[in-house]
């Protein structure tokens, strides 16, 4: 069972995974968007992801520590109750990449993910929600670092 | 390639929460050996998972992704005895899956 590998360039259209091993599910989700990983604003990633401008929103939640201890490991997670969210991201403002992780939500999970996250220095964390209709909703927290976690 | 990943997951009411602890670098790519030498990005790029072999979950990380990432999500429907599958592909190439039944 073959699938092609189609790498996105600056596109927001489904391409196949390959199972390298049979391990792989067949999704009909994007190949890996390096491009996304390195955008540095959220206006601009969301723009190459396809939505439309983010909109600061209560039905998107964002959790995190007011205060990380050790900025290589802070947990944050990203929800929402809304129907019809296609993906959630988790974003670090300034870090380098601004995206730390895009999440597909599919109808057998909740659009709820936890997850740790290195932050370079103090920096709002956002919880993007893109919804099936192009809408794109957020909301933000800001997160104290008293040690970078970048290493170095 | 790696060690097995830890995976719990538990019914709560209706649904499964999910952990999922990996092993893994996450090397950004930013840093610097002793001798001012970048090492390598070497990180998780794409995990799934399957809920008794059906998809259910895709994502894509970057580095920013914590060293031995943590991961929790919540399965719709699951009941005990289940089986979820995590696999996680790095850049690099390698990938692994691991198994646990849902409690």
């Amino acid at each position: 069972m073959l699938n092609r590998r189609t790498l996105l360039t600056h596109s927001t259209k489904v391409a196949a995974l390959l199972a390298s091993a049979g391990l792989l599910p067949q999704f009909a989700h994007a190949a890996y968007n390096a491009a996304a990983f390195e955008m540095k604003t959220m206006a601009e990633l969301v723009k190459l992801l396809g939505g439309s401008a983010p909109i600061e929103s209560k039905d998107v939640t964002i959790t995190g520590p007011d205060i990380a201890e050790n900025g290589a490991v802070v947990p944050v997670g990203a929800s929402t109750a809304l129907p019809g969210v296609k993906r959630l991201l988790i974003l670090v403002e300034k870090n380098p990449s601004v995206l730390s992780a895009a999440f597909d939500v599919s109808d057998s999970v909740d659009a709820s993910f936890t997850t740790r996250v290195k932050m370079g220095q103090s920096s709002n964390v956002y919880a993007v929600a893109m919804m099936g209709d192009g809408k794109v909703l957020f909301a933000q927290k800001e997160v104290k670092v008293t040690l970078g976690g970048c290493g170095g | 390639m790696a060690d097995p990943m830890r995976i719990r997951a538990q019914m709560a009411g209706d649904k499964a929460t999910v952990r999922v602890l990996m092993n893994h670098e996450m090397e950004t790519g930013l840093r610097r050996d002793p001798a001012g030498k970048a090492i390598p990005a070497w990180f998780i790029q794409d995990v799934s998972a399957q809920h008794n072999g059906k998809p259910i979950l895709t994502a894509q990380w970057g580095a920013s992704i914590s060293k031995n990432p943590f991961l929790q999500f919540s399965v719709k429907g699951a009941k005990a005895g289940d089986r979820i599958a995590v696999t996680w592909k790095d850049n690099k190439g390698d990938t692994r899956t691991d198994e646990a039944t849902v409690s």
